[in-house]
C-alpha cells in the first residue's frame, strides 16, 4: 500500500536552468506604451495652454515612435537577448523630457529663447543613432578591455578640454562646456563618464586582488596597504583638480563616486567606501573654503531665500546671487501631491536653465509628488536593470563596466535631483534623457547601448560547456 | 478647455505613468533568472521501457517506506579505503550513492580506470545495501569477484572500482 509500489503516483522532478527567452515582444509592447504616454502628455499640454490639440502632435509622435522603432529593430537584430526594459524606460524618459521642453517653449515668459524641442528631438535622434552604432559595431563588450589605458587618456583629454583657452566656455561660472564653432556647445564630461567607466573596469579587474587581499584588519575595517592607496589618491586628486579648475561639484562628485562604487564592487571591502566618503568630504569642504563659485552655490543651498532677496534687490557685491534655487523649491511646493497639471504651472518663471538644470522643478510643479516619484522610479528601474546585468554578466570586466555605468547614471540623477530639491548644493549637470542638452542625451543613449550589449551577452543562453572529463575515454585494464 | 477635462487628464496622466511603472516591475518579476522545477509524471517512464527497467527500484522512494524498519546492525557510513580519495566517508542515510568520473556523481572518482557512471550503491526495500555495476568498462569487484548483477554488500566487504576501494562500515 506504500506509494512506492504504485507507479502512477511517482513523480521525479528535474531541475534545470530556464532557457532565457529573448523577451523582444515584451520590449515592443512596453515601447508602444512608452511612446503613447508622451503623446498623451503632449496633447494635454496643448489643450491646457492653447485650448487645442497641438498641430505638431503627429510629427512629434511619429518622431518618437520612429526613434523607438529603430532602437527596437536594432536590438532585435543585433542584441536579441538584451534586457527588455532599458530601451522602453529610456524612451519614456526621453519622450517626457521632449514634452516638458516643448511645454516650456510655449511659455509666453520665455520667448527670448529659440525653440528647444525640435533641437532636442534632433539630439535624441543622434543619440539613438549612436546607440545603433554601438550595438552594430560593439559585438562584444570585452573588446573595450583592450582600450583600458587609451580610455583613461581619452577621458582625461575630454576632462581637460573645457580648460583649453579659446575652446572652453565659461557658462555662469562652471567651465564644463566647450564651444565648437558653428555647432554649438558640448559637455565633454558626459562622454568622459563612459570612457572612465571603461578604464576603471579594465584597471580594477586586473588589480582587484591586490586591493582586496593585501590589507590589515583594524577596528572591523580592512585597511589597505599604503602603496595600494595610490590609485584612489590619483583619482581623488584629479577630481579635486576638476573641482578647482572647472568649478563644477557635480562632475567631480560623479567621477570620484563612480570610482568608489567600482572599487567597492571589485574588492568587497567596505573600508573603501569609508575612505571615499571621508576623502570627498575633505576635498569638497577644502575647495569650497576658497573657491568663490562653489561658495555661491553653497550659499544658495544653505540660504536660498536670502539669495533670492539679494538677487531681487539687485545687490551688487561682486557675488552672483541666484534666484533659481528658491524658485525651484517654490515650484515643488506649489505642485503639491498631484501637481497643477501639465502646462498649468508657473515653473517657467525660473527663466534661465528652466528646461535643462531645473527641468525637474517643472515636473515637480505640474505632476506633483506623484509624478516626480514616478520619474525617479523610472530612473531607479534603469539603474536596477544595469545592476541586474552586472549580476548576470559572466565576465568580471562586464560586471564592473555595467556596475560603473549604472552607478554613474544613478549618481548623476542623484546629483541633479538633489541639487534642484535643495538636498545638496546645485551643480551644472543635466538630468539624463529628460533635460535639454545634446551631449547629455547622446552620451546617455550610448551608455544604454553599452549596457544593452553587456546584458545581451549576459542573458544569452550559456555556450556549450567545455569538454568534461566525463567525455574522456576510460582506460581499459589489460591483464598483463 | 474646461476645468473638469484638465483635472481628468492630469489625474489620468499620473495614473498612466504609474501604470507603466507597475507594468515594468511586472516584467522584472517575470524576468528573474533561476531554476525551473519540472514535474515528470511516471507516464514518461512507460514511454521509455528500457529506462523504466532500470528504474524498477527507484531507491529514494523505496527507502522512505523502509525507513521505519531499518535493521539494527545496518551500516551507517561508506569509507574509501584505497585510491586518491582514501579516508573519505559518506554517511548512509537512505540515499543512492553513485560513483564515477561524472561531475554529478556522489563520489567523483579521479581515476582513469573508472567509467563516467561506474556503479551505484542503494538500499533495497529492507534497508539492505546493494551495489550495482552500471555497465562500466573495467567492472566493479566485490572482494575478488566481478559483479554481474546487483549484489548485497556485507559491512566490511571491499568493493573495488578502478584503483579505488570502498567499504561499508557501521
Amino acid at each position: 500500500m506504500s506509494s512506492a509500489s504504485n507507479p502512477s503516483t511517482q513523480h521525479t522532478s528535474t531541475i534545470g536552468s530556464i532557457g532565457t527567452p529573448s523577451r523582444r515582444n515584451t520590449e515592443l509592447a512596453l515601447l508602444v506604451f512608452a511612446v503613447v504616454i508622451p503623446i498623451f502628455a503632449y496633447a494635454n499640454v496643448g489643450l491646457a495652454i492653447n485650448d487645442q490639440v497641438p498641430p505638431g502632435l503627429l510629427s512629434y509622435g511619429l518622431g518618437l515612435a520612429l526613434l523607438a522603432g529603430v532602437g527596437h529593430l536594432t536590438v532585435r537584430k543585433f542584441a536579441p537577448y538584451a534586457d527588455p526594459l532599458m530601451l522602453p524606460l529610456a524612451t519614456l524618459l526621453n519622450g517626457l523630457g521632449l514634452v516638458v521642453i516643448w511645454r516650456l517653449d510655449q511659455s509666453k515668459r520665455l520667448t527670448n529663447y529659440a525653440a528647444a524641442a525640435p533641437r532636442q528631438l534632433m539630439y535624441s535622434a543622434m543619440g539613438v543613432a549612436l546607440l545603433v552604432v554601438v550595438l552594430i559595431f560593439l559585438k562584444d563588450h570585452r573588446v573595450l578591455q583592450r582600450y583600458t589605458y587609451i580610455s583613461m587618456a581619452g577621458a582625461l583629454f575630454l576632462l581637460i578640454l573645457p580648460l583649453v583657452p579659446g575652446l572652453g566656455a565659461d557658462v555662469y561660472g562652471a567651465k564644463i562646456w566647450i564651444k565648437i564653432p558653428g555647432l554649438g556647445t558640448l559637455q565633454p564630461g558626459e562622454f568622459a563618464k563612459i570612457a572612465l567607466a571603461v578604464f576603471f573596469a579594465g584597471y580594477l579587474m586586473v588589480k582587484r586582488d591586490a586591493l582586496a587581499l593585501a590589507s590589515r584588519r583594524f577596528m572591523g575595517l580592512y585597511l589597505p596597504r599604503g602603496r595600494d592607496l595610490g590609485p584612489i589618491l590619483v583619482v581623488w586628486v584629479i577630481s579635486i583638480l576638476v573641482l578647482v579648475f572647472e568649478t563644477d561639484l557635480g562632475t567631480s562628485l560623479l567621477f570620484f563616486g563612480m570610482f568608489i562604487i567600482m572599487l567597492y564592487v571589485a574588492t568587497e571591502r567596505t573600508s573603501w567606501i569609508v575612505f571615499g566618503l571621508l576623502m570627498s568630504a575633505v576635498g569638497a569642504v577644502g575647495v569650497a573654503s576658497f573657491e568663490p563659485h562653489i561658495q555661491t552655490r553653497v550659499q544658495a543651498w544653505l540660504n536660498p531665500l536670502r539669495e533670492y532677496q539679494l538677487s531681487r534687490a539687485g545687490t551688487k557685491d561682486g557675488i552672483l546671487h541666484s534666484e533659481q534655487a528658491m524658485q525651484a523649491l517654490w515650484a515643488f511646493g506649489s505642485g503639491g501631491t498631484l501637481g497643477t497639471g501639465l502646462g498649468q504651472g508657473n515653473s517657467d518663471l525660473i527663466g534661465f536653465a528652466a528646461n535643462s538644470d531645473f527641468i525637474l522643478a517643472t515636473f515637480g510643479e505640474e505632476l506633483g509628488l506623484a509624478g516626480v516619484m514616478a520619474i525617479l522610479v523610472l530612473y531607479g528601474l534603469i539603474v536596477e536593470r544595469g545592476v541586474r546585468t552586472a549580476l548576470a554578466a559572466r565576465d568580471p570586466f562586464g560586471k564592473l563596466l555595467a556596475v560603473g555605468l549604472s552607478g554613474a547614471f544613478a549618481l548623476q540623477v542623484f546629483v541633479v535631483a538633489g541639487g534642484v530639491m535643495g538636498l545638496i548644493p546645485l551643480t551644472g549637470m543635466t538630468l539624463p534623457f529628460v533635460a535639454y542638452g545634446g551631449s547629455s542625451v547622446i552620451a546617455n543613449w550610448a551608455l544604454i547601448g553599452i549596457l544593452l550589449r553587456i546584458s545581451d551577452t549576459a542573458r544569452r543562453p550559456a555556450p556549450a560547456p567545455a569538454p568534461t572529463p566525463d567525455a574522456e575515454m576510460t582506460q581499459v585494464v589489460r591483464p598483463s | 478647455m474646461s476645468e473638469l477635462t484638465l483635472t481628468v487628464m492630469r489625474l489620468g496622466f499620473l495614473a498612466v505613468l504609474w501604470l507603466f511603472v507597475i507594468v515594468a516591475v511586472q516584467v522584472i518579476r517575470s524576468d528573474l533568472f533561476g531554476t525551473r522545477v519540472t514535474q515528470r509524471g511516471s507516464r514518461r517512464e512507460g514511454a521509455r521501457p528500457q529506462q523504466a527497467a532500470r528504474q524498477a527500484a527507484p531507491p529514494q522512494q523505496r527507502q522512505q517506506a523502509a525507513g521505519g524498519r531499518q535493521r539494527r546492525n545496518a551500516p551507517t557510513k561508506l569509507v574509501v579505503t584505497e585510491g586518491t580519495l582514501t579516508g573519505t566517508t559518506v554517511a548512509l542515510q537512505g540515499q543512492t550513492i553513485t560513483l564515477g568520473r561524472a561531475h554529478d556523481s556522489t563520489i567523483v572518482l579521479d581515476d582513469d580506470y573508472a567509467s563516467s557512471r561506474h556503479a551505484r550503491i542503494y538500499p533495497d526495500r529492507d534497508g539492505q545495501w546493494i551495489v550495482e555495476d552500471l555497465g562500466s568498462t573495467n567492472g566493479t569487484y566485490l572482494d575478488r569477484t566481478r559483479l554481474t548483477t546487483p549484489t548485497p554488500i556485507a559491512p566490511g566487504a571491499p568493493v573495488r572500482i578502478g584503483k579505488t576501494v570502498i567499504e561499508l562500515r557501521k
